[in-house]
Formats: structure tokens, sequence, C-alpha cells
């Protein structure tokens, strides 16, 4: 992994990648997005709007996905000080965010045919309403402070604070008796969804992952050079002969 | 141990001769619940019926009033830096200042608690519970507050960021308090959610301290 931690490999290897994953999101949420909302059947009891399950169940994954993720870089970013975790953490969240306000709209949507309500203050969308304001807590806790690097290090300890939601999350359907219904895909003893409609679910969890990988690669790609910017501009200015006494005879102050 | 209440008798000293913290913290309290029968409505089975999540929101503001100044002072004046370098671990410091908050901040709110139910027309039944739940809850609270306010030193909005970072994560206190006490007024049993208020105290004592000391070591490098 510290291999990776260098930001001209990672603008080496991320620009090789970006194609690829652009071209892997499109085909594949394409592909998935046919077969929910064309081929797969309409289900015996919720009939057409079932097919909301083929975008909210994706992004409600990539939701607590994203989290993981950003957690993840949060925790290489305070133990090893890579430069570049920061910048994955901080490039990670509104992508985060995003994906956590798509679940809480959708849901929101599919809870009012189904449920007869828009929002339903049961333990799944409580927990998820709360992941959304730890996704804002650290947007702005980054961005709260003049020094960048003093951010992004408050932000990640404030991350790791918050992982503690995202098992609540994952396992608030068995803990409570909820409106929401339990996991049916990640279960212990298989899925228990017909295949017609496993399949198109995978292909868009699957293009909403490559999504993220490449909206991530191009935040980091950006902050990396927007650092070198800095840095640059920085040189310019130390370098630029200032005009000390005030009459007209600039001073290189270089050497 | 001695160190420990060095700490703590000079955290009470400063909150003693800058006055009036604790006493503004109750009179805060009072205020907010006092104002809901005035937007909700004098109607007393209605005041009867919110009592319960009425003080307990209101106990989550007030323990967030006294949050932001637990180490501006200290981080401004450099004494932060001298707390440091004592032989004390700087999570020891920071259990001190947990401590020193509940104790100025979130016992008298226990105590005005009660009073407050029995305007608001609470079941008598509640009281006992309400008051253990507090006692369970307003620890963790000051807990999980301490870690927003050793994130925030520093910032530009200080005040502001903190209620937006500590209040989701007092969203689990909340609920178990508020459920313990409607538990108790419903005549049913309370054991699983004072059980409950007590592991949250229990995890956040061993994981906030922690967590606080490593934003204020990052805070001061």
């Amino acid at each position: 992994m510290h291999r990776f931690a260098n930001p001209n490999r990672f603008m080496q290897i991320s620009g090789a990648l970006l194609p690829w994953t652009a071209a892997s999101t499109v085909l594949l949420v394409a592909a998935g997005l046919y077969l929910g909302l064309f081929r797969a059947p309409p289900d015996y009891q919720q009939g057409e709007s079932v097919r909301i399950m083929y975008v909210h169940v994706p992004t409600s994954w990539m939701a607590m996905f994203c989290y993981t993720f950003l957690a993840g870089s949060a925790a290489v970013g305070l133990i090893w000080k890579h430069p570049l975790a920061d910048l994955s953490a901080k490039a990670a969240a509104p992508i985060g965010a995003c994906f956590t306000l798509l679940a809480l709209a959708t849901g929101s949507l599919w809870g009012k045919p189904m449920w007869g309500t828009w929002w339903e203050w049961d333990a799944r969308l409580t927990s998820v309403l709360v992941l959304f304001f730890l996704y804002l807590g650290y947007i702005a806790l980054v961005n709260a402070f003049d020094d960048p690097t003093r951010g992004v290090r408050a932000g990640s300890i404030l991350a790791l604070v918050g992982f503690v939601n995202v098992p609540i999350i994952k396992f608030s359907v068995d803990w409570w008796n909820t409106l929401h219904q339990p996991a049916s895909v990640f279960r212990m003893d298989g899925p228990t969804i017909h295949t017609s409609m496993l399949i198109p679910l995978l292909l868009m969890g699957v293009g909403f992952t490559t999504y993220f990988f490449w909206v991530w690669m191009l935040r980091v790609r950006t902050e990396i050079v927007a650092g070198k910017i800095r840095a640059h501009r920085r040189r310019q200015v130390q370098r630029a002969p200032v005009d000390f006494a005030g009459d007209g005879r600039a001073v290189s102050t270089e050497g | 141990m001695t160190r420990l209440a060095c700490i703590l008798g000079r955290e009470f000293r400063l909150a003693q001769r800058h006055g009036m913290d604790s006493v503004l913290v109750v009179v805060f309290f009072v205020l907010a619940v006092v104002l809901f029968p005035f937007g909700v409505g004098p109607e007393p089975n209605i005041l009867a019926r919110i009592a319960a999540g009425v003080l307990w929101v209101a106990a989550l503001f007030a323990t967030m009033l006294g949050l932001e100044r637990l180490f501006q002072a200290d981080y401004e004046d450099g004494s932060l830096e001298l707390l440091m370098l004592t032989p004390l671990p700087l999570e020891g410091v920071v259990l001190a200042k947990v401590a020193a908050h509940w104790l100025t901040t979130g016992l008298p709110l226990l105590i005005a608690a009660p009073l407050l139910a029995a305007i608001l027309n609470m079941n008598v039944a509640g009281f006992l519970v309400l008051i253990l739940a507090l006692l369970l809850g307003t620890p963790t609270l000051s807990l999980i507050g301490t870690v927003g306010a050793a994130l925030v030193l520093g910032s530009r909005r200080g005040g502001i960021l903190l209620s937006l970072l500590v209040l989701p994560l007092y969203i689990p206190v909340l609920i178990f308090g508020v459920s313990a006490v409607d538990a108790a007024i419903g005549g049913f049993g309370v054991r699983a959610q004072l059980l409950i208020l007590g592991a949250f105290l229990l995890a956040s004592l061993a994981l906030c301290p922690w967590a606080a000391a490593a934003a204020l070591r990052q805070a001061l490098e």
C-alpha cells in the first residue's frame, strides 16, 4: 500500500484507469437500468413500483461503502500520515453524501406508495439520516480551518468516531422491528430474491462502485494538481523581486 | 489520582470564579422547557405526553452550552500546552475536564428536571426513571461533546460547527432516554433501556477520552 502513497505514481495509475472506470460505469449502469426497468418482472405485491429498488438499494449500499472507505482513508492518514490518504478521505466525502441523500430520497419516493408515508421514524431511516449528518459534519469540519491539513486531521478523527454508525445501519433491521424490510441480498444463507431481479441489482451495484472510483480518482487528481499549482505560485512569489524601499528599485529576495 | 484531582479542582475554581455558569445553564434549561407550554398550548394531557421528550431535548441543548468554552480558553492562553506537558496522560486531562463539565452542567440539570417535569404535568411514575436516565445519559453527552469541543479547536465558527458534529451523535442517548421514561409511565419494565444507557456510558467512557486526546494533540501540533 505504501508504494501507492506517492502522488506521482497515483497520477500515472489513475490516469490509465480513468477511461476504463468511466466506460464500465456507463455500460454497467445502462445494462442494469435496462434489465431492471424493462426485463425484470414486476413484483406480485408491489407491481411496477418495485423498480425503484434498482436505484434505491445500490445507492444505500454505496452510502455505507463510501463512509467505510472514508473511515479507512482517515485511519491510514492518521496512522501513517500519508498526504494522499488525507486527499482520498476528503474526495470521498461529498460523493458519499450525495449517495446518502439519493438513498433517502428514493426511499422516500418508494415509501409513499408502499407504506403510505414519505418518512417513517424507524431505526433504518433514522440511522441513515444520522449518516447523512455525519457526512455534512465531516465536510464542514474539513473546511473550517485556515490550515487545510489541520482540517483534514480533525475530520479524520470525526470520521472514525462516526464509524460506529455503520454497523448500526447494517443491523438496524435485524435488531429492531421496523417497517423497513430486512436484508435480502447479503445474508448468511444466500440471497432471498429471484435471479431475474438479483442480476440487475448487482449490475447497478457494481456500476455505482465503478462510478464512485471514477469520480473519486478525478477528485483526488484535481486536489493533487491544485496542490502543485499552489506550490508553484508560492515559489513564484518568493522569487519575484520586491521593491522594499519604495524607491522604484526592486531587490530579489532569493539566495 | 492526585493530579486528576488537581485539574478537577482547578476547573471548579475557574467555574466558581467566573460565577453563574451552572446557574445560567439551569436558567436556560428552565426557559427552554417553559417555552413549550406556550408553543403547543397549555393542554395538560398534551404536555404530559410530550414532557419526557421536551425535558431530554432541552437537557441536550443545555449540555451543549458550556462545550465550546471547554478547551477554548486553555487553548488561547497556552495552558493547554502546559497541561499536555504534565506527567498525567492527556486522556486523563480530558477525563478531568469531562468530569468538571458534567458536575457543573449535567448535575444541576438533574436537580431541576423533576421540578420541570411536575409543571409539565408528567405522570409521577416517570420521575424516578427520568432522574436515573438523566444520571446515566448526561455523562455520555458530556463525553461525546468533549470530542466535538476538541475537534473544533482553532476553527472558524466553532460554535455552530460543534452543534453539527455533536447533535447527530446525541440521538441514540435521546431515543433510549425518552423511551425509558415513556415505558415507566406506561407501566412497562425499564431495565433494558437503562442497561443500554449504561452501555452507552461505558463505551463512551472508554472511547471518547481517547478520541478527544487525539484531537487535542493534532490541534497543538
